[in-house]
C-alpha cells in the first residue's frame, strides 16, 4: 500500500510518498540522505542509525512508516548553515571532536557513530568513559581501534558542557 | 529490501484480535520489528499483512499494582533499563534489560517481542522464569494468564493461539525476594544466562531457590535445587552443589558462541558466580 506521510526531517517539515515495505535506509537514501550507510543489515554495525524521536535506530531494519508524525535526524542534520551561504556550515561539536581526535580513517562508519553519539550526549551530556564505551558498543569501526572514538566523544561532552 | 506487505495499524486490543482472525496465517503480528523484519529481509518469513500493535494505548506503560509489576506488550528494553519502578522492585530486571543487545536493538525491541520470539539465545526468559513471571493473553474466547515456563514450550515455539495476542507480562514481586541475573557472550547474544531467585534467611536460602539457566539449551532450563533449602550462600559445598545440579539441568546445544561440551562447563562456572551475585545483592 502506498502513503503519504509526513516526517520532520532534520527539522524541516517534509511529505513523502512511501510503500508499507520500504525500509527507512531505503526511504532516506532515495532522497538523497547518503549519510546513513548499508553494511551488516542485521541490526549489529550501526552504520545506519539515525534518530527517532531521539532515540537510536538501525535504519536499515526499520519500516519507513515508522517515521510518520515524528521526528528523524540523520548526520545531514547536525552541521549548521551559516547566514549568506558561501562560508562553510558550522560543524556540530561531536564532528570537531572527530576530525580533532582523529576519529576515523575509512569513514564508511563515522555518521552513525555520530549520530549514536548524539543521542548518548542529548540524554546525558556529561557521560564517564564506561558510559560512552556502553553506548556505542553497537557501533562497529574496523580501523580505528575505537579509543579515538570514545575520546572524541568526551571532549565533545566537554565541549557542550564545562571544560574537562 | 523487504517483499510487498501490508501494515494494519489496530488501535484497539478486540480490532489486533479481528484483524488476526481475519488475516490468520497470511499475517504477523508486528511490535518492534527488530526480530520480525529481520527474518522476513533474510527470507525465512513472508507475510503479506503485518498487524501493528504499537498504536494500541491499552499495551503501554509499566504499573506496580500491590505485588504485581506489570509490563505492557508494547514497552522495550529501553523503556524498562530507565524505569524508576523497575529500578526499585526488581534492580535485577533493570540491569538485566541495561545489557540487551545493543542500544538500537533496546530502543525498538520490545520484551513481549522478545519472549514471543523464543529465540535460545535471550536474557529476560531466565530471570522471569525465576521470578515465576506470567503473561497476560488476548484471543477472540477473552483472556488468559499463563506462567512463562509454560508459555514457552520450546525453541522459537510459544503457546500463542493463532488469534491470540500478548497483551502484558505480569512479574510478581515479594519484597523480600532477592533476584541475580550473570550472563556471558562474546557474540551479539548470549552464550548462557544464569538467573536465581528466592527467599533469604540468616544468610541462608529460606527454602529451595528458583535457579534457571538460558541460552545454552533449547529453552531456559530449571535447576534441580530441593537440597538447597536451608544452604548457606556463602558456603563453598553450597557452590559446588549448585553448579553440579546446574550443569545436570541442561542439554547444551553446540553453535557458534562453542562446543557442547564447553558450553556445559560454563554452566557450572556462571552458575557459582550467579550465587555469588545473589549473595551480594541488598
Ligand atoms: C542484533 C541483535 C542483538 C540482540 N541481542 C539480544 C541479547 O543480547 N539478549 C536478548 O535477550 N535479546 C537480544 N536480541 C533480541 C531482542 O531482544 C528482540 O529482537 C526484541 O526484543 C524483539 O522485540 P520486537 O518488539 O522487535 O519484536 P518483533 O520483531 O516485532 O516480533 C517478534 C515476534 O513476536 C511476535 N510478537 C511481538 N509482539 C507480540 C504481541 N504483543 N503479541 C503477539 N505476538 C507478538 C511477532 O509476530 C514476531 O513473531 C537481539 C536482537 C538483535 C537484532
Amino acid at each position: 500500500m502506498a502513503r503519504s506521510i509526513r516526517v520532520r526531517l532534520n527539522g524541516t517539515e517534509r511529505e513523502v510518498q512511501i510503500e508499507d515495505h520500504v525500509l527507512m535506509l531505503e526511504m532516506l537514501r532515495g532522497l538523497g540522505f547518503l549519510g546513513a550507510k548499508l553494511s551488516c543489515d542485521a541490526e549489529v554495525c550501526g552504520a545506519c542509525t539515525v534518530l527517532l524521536d531521539g532515540r537510536p535506530v538501525s535504519a536499515c531494519t526499520t519500516l519507513a512508516l515508522e517515521a510518520e508524525g515524528r521526528r528523524l535526524e540523520t548526520i545531514e542534520g547536525l552541521a549548521q548553515e551559516k547566514k549568506g551561504g558561501a562560508a562553510p556550515p558550522k560543524l556540530h561539536p561531536l564532528q570537531q571532536a572527530f576530525i580533532d581526535n582523529f576519529a576515523f580513517q575509512c569513514g564508511y562508519c563515522t555518521p552513525g557513530m555520530i549520530i549514536a553519539a548524539k543521542s548518548l550526549l542529548d540524554e546525558k551530556p556529561r557521560p564517564t568513559p564506561a558510559e560512552v564505551r556502553h553506548w556505542m558498543e553497537g557501533n562497529i569501526c574496523r580501523c580505528t581501534g575505537y579509543q579515538t572514538i570514545v575520546d572524541a566523544v568526551l571532549d565533545a561532552a566537554g565541549a557542550s558542557g564545562e571544560p574537562r | 529490501m523487504l517483499r510487498r506487505f501490508q501494515v494494519h495499524r489496530a488501535t484497539t486490543v478486540a480490532e489486533a484480535i479481528e484483524l488476526r482472525i481475519q488475516f490468520g496465517d497470511d499475517a504477523a503480528v508486528y511490535a518492534g520489528g527488530t526480530e520480525l523484519l529481520l527474518a522476513m529481509k533474510l527470507g525465512v518469513a513472508r507475510w503479506p499483512h503485518l498487524i501493528d500493535i504499537k498504536p494500541i494505548a491499552e499495551l503501554r506503560g509499566i504499573a506496580l499494582n500491590e505485588s504485581v509489576l506489570r509490563i505492557g506488550a508494547t514497552v522495550t528494553h529501553w523503556d524498562l533499563e530507565r524505569d524508576a519502578t523497575v529500578a526499585r522492585a526488581i534492580p535485577a530486571l533493570s540491569a538485566l534489560e541495561r545489557n540487551v543487545a545493543n542500544v538500537r536493538v533496546r530502543a525498538a525491541g520490545t520484551l513481549a517481542g522478545n519472549i514471543i520470539f523464543a529465540e535460545p539465545h535471550a536474557d529476560p526468559p531466565t530471570l522471569l522464569m525465576a521470578l515465576g513471571a506470567r503473561v497476560i493473553l488476548a484471543g477472540a474466547k477473552g483472556r488468559r494468564a499463563i506462567p512463562l515456563v509454560e508459555f514457552v514450550t520450546g525453541m522459537y515455539q510459544t503457546a500463542l493461539a493463532a488469534d491470540e495476542i500478548l497483551v502484558a507480562v505480569e512479574v510478581p514481586v515479594a519484597t523480600a525476594r532477592r533476584a541475580a541475573y550473570v550472563k556471558f557472550q562474546i557474540l551479539e547474544r548470549p552464550s548462557i544466562g544464569v538467573a536465581i531467585a528466592g527467599d533469604v534467611h540468616d544468610g541462608k536460602f529460606a527454602e529451595a531457590p528458583n535457579i534457571y539457566v538460558g541460552a545454552v539449551d533449547e529453552m531456559p532450563r530449571r535447576v534441580a535445587t530441593q537440597t538447597l533449602a536451608g544452604a548457606s550462600l556463602r558456603d563453598a559445598g553450597t557452590a559446588d552443589a549448585l553448579a553440579e545440579a546446574a550443569r545436570d539441568a541442561v542439554e547444551p546445544i553446540a553453535d557458534l558462541a562453542g562446543t557442547a561440551e564447553y558450553k556445559r562447563h560454563l554452566v557450572g562456572v556462571f552458575a557459582r558466580r550467579a550465587l555469588a551475585a545473589f549473595a551480594e545483592a541488598a
